[in-house]
């Protein structure tokens, strides 16, 4: 490597002592003083394969309105599966823990939401401001609720297996059902309606072709929200020091608790913003149901583990295109062959997986 | 010999079931370079790793600047101004060279914050870590990461360094580099605790030197005596410097 050889040949530069000035003056922040430098190429392949199940589903569905709209729905579904996935892929791609118990969180965040917003719902009353707000409480309150039981979750459950997978994969689905019993004492067996606020009803329509396209508010606001996540994640891992004491600190923890850092305390966070994330994705399935069951966290849980999969088992990135994948061939074969869509997600992992086995974006480490 | 920075009496640590230090015994001058010498399986690793806290003292006592360390965690051991490089230097490889650097700069939040004098004062040493400042650390070669091992070591002052043999597996040229860079340290009296089979490393830069076998130390004093001394160096490391030259 060319490195090796100007590390173990160029003449020893003059040596500064600190507190002297810099040598030369030149920025030491710039990728080799202007050197050529060779760079990681990213990967474009999963997007294009994901901008091209979207084209290609024009012709197949024919009509552009109803192409539109279903491209719209599907964005907007994927785009709440990926919150929902995303505290998971948090919680599984950096700190290496397989936890099935994640759907509990998504129940929790869906139940809390019905008592946030039918306490408020007199409140709010006709005015659609206060409706938005009551949401919004709905989903901050949501998010603490999980966050908290998730750091008691961690501190009881999850500590003493880590890096147990058999053992995190049995007591993480005990602490599913005991949490979902627990539940049902509070909110009761049955199914509770989560109606949307009558400021997020009803969709506007785009004049396209022979029809209009559908835009449902409420799927606006959802890939609003989605979207935020992403950023949010995206910008917390890869720009602030957080971000890099995770990434580092599920390569080496030895070395970054060497390096003066408390990891447990960082992991333990780790996993209750990923709680959290599941008690806002909760509230956003509720409402995009608009009904709650506390079987709700199981029933999504398999949608989340599929996306998770594709994605590439803990990319955030991979977490979140496997996840407009889903809600796109969702929506598609919803309304180009209802039967084929009972099992489109199966069949799309299956095809990912026979072709990238470690999935769309596989995260290096593992 | 200066004061002590560091003390181990009576070290014992064991590993599962496995009994590694028998009572190991030495100190650590300050502003000197102390070689940890010995053969294969004898405890070095270990020992440094029970300084750090990576694995708890079963009996005895670790003591840097008068204050006991047994009781402490990892982080709350380096806070106590404690830099390690490990055997097999602990580098972060997802993350660039910029970024291993933040990490180990515990008091920049990002890289508009570290010391850019220091840094050029480290680039002075190993310039390729300029060049390389932005590529993914998994990337370089072995040299190259030993070299960002030691940088991240060295990033912010600290009173003690403990490095674990930082030759292993590199190029002549680049211990070469190392060497110059350690002497450089020794020459502004830092303090170092230095793991090495390099015997030839171990000549150029110890002032003392603690030799270790079976768990236990078995032989402490100035590293010119032993490198000048061919039978105790046979008889402590089955190796005469004479052989090697």
């Amino acid at each position: 490597m060319s490195a090796n050889t100007t590390a173990a040949t160029s003449p020893a530069p003059g040596r500064p002592k600190p507190g002297e000035p810099p040598a030369g003056g030149r920025p030491p922040y710039s990728a080799g003083g202007g050197q050529q430098v060779p760079k990681a190429e990213f990967d474009w392949k999963p997007l294009l394969i994901l901008l091209g199940l979207i084209v290609l589903a024009l012709p197949a569905i024919g009509s552009p309105s109803s192409w539109l709209t279903l491209t719209a729905a599907g964005i907007a579904m994927g785009l709440i599966v990926f919150v929902i996935a995303s505290g998971l892929t948090l919680v599984f791609g950096l700190m290496d823990v397989l936890n099935f118990g994640h759907g509990v969180f998504i129940a929790l965040g869906a139940f809390v939401a019905t008592s946030v917003m039918g306490g408020l719902s007199g409140w709010a009353g006709d005015n659609g401001a206060a409706q938005f707000a009551s949401v919004f409480a709905a989903m901050a309150v949501a998010m603490a609720v999980a966050g908290a039981i998730g750091w008691a979750f961690e501190r009881i459950i999850v500590r003493p297996v880590y890096g147990l997978h058999l053992k995190q994969i049995l007591i993480t689905m005990g602490g599913m059902i005991v949490g979902e019993e627990i539940i049902k004492v509070i909110w009761g067996p049955l199914q509770i309606a989560l109606p949307l606020p009558d400021v997020l009803r009803g969709a506007w329509y785009l004049p396209l072709g022979n029809g209009d396209a559908a835009i449902e508010k409420y799927r606006v606001l959802a890939a609003v929200i989605g979207l935020g996540v992403f950023a949010a994640m995206g910008h917390v891992l890869a720009r602030t020091k957080v971000g890099l004491l995770i990434r580092a600190g599920v390569q080496d923890r030895e070395m970054v608790e060497s390096l003066g850092y408390r990891v447990r305390r960082l992991f333990v966070g780790v996993f209750a913003v990923g709680s959290a994330l599941a008690g806002l994705g909760g509230v956003m399935w509720g409402l995009y149901q608009q009904s709650v069951t506390p079987q709700i966290g199981a029933q999504v849980n398999v949608l989340i583990f599929i996306v998770i999969i594709i994605g590439g088992l803990g990319s955030t990135l991979g977490c979140f295109v496997g996840a407009l994948l889903v809600g796109l061939m969702a929506n598609y074969t919803g309304f180009l062959a209802p039967k084929v869509a009972l099992f489109s997600n199966i069949g799309l992992m299956v095809a990912v997986l026979l072709w990238r086995p470690q999935g769309l974006y596989p995260v290096t480490n593992r | 010999m200066s004061t002590p920075i560091l003390e181990l009496s009576g070290v014992h640590t064991h590993i599962g079931a496995y009994h590694i230090l028998h009572g190991v015994d030495f100190a650590v001058p300050a502003g000197e370079v102390t070689m940890l010498l010995g053969r294969n399986g004898a405890g070095k690793t270990t020992t440094l790793r029970t300084i750090m806290g990576l694995w708890r003292v079963s009996q005895g006592d670790v003591r840097f600047q008068g204050q006991s360390l047994t009781a402490l965690g990892t982080p709350e051991i380096a806070h106590q101004g404690i830099a390690y490089v490990p055997e097999n230097m602990g580098i972060f490889t997802d993350l660039t060279v910029k970024e291993n650097m933040v990490l180990a700069a515990r008091s920049a939040r990002n890289a508009s914050e570290l010391d850019t004098q220091r840094l050029e004062w480290i680039f002075g040493f190993f310039p390729a870590l300029r060049k390389f400042w932005l590529y993914p650390a998994g990337k370089l070669s072995g040299g190259q990461k030993q070299m960002l091992a030691v940088a991240r070591a060295i990033c912010e002052p600290r009173a003690l360094i403990l490095i674990d043999e930082p030759s292993k597996g590199l190029a002549p040229s680049i211990i070469q580099n190392l060497v110059t860079a350690f002497n450089e340290l020794k020459r502004q009296k830092t303090t170092i605790l230095l793991v090495e089979q390099n015997f030839m490393m171990a000549k150029a830069l110890g002032d003392s030197v603690a030799v270790m076998d079976d768990g236990r130390v078995v032989h402490r004093g100035a590293m010119r005596e032993l490198a000048e001394d061919e039978s105790l160096q046979q008889r402590l490391l089955g190796l005469s410097l004479g052989a090697h030259q």
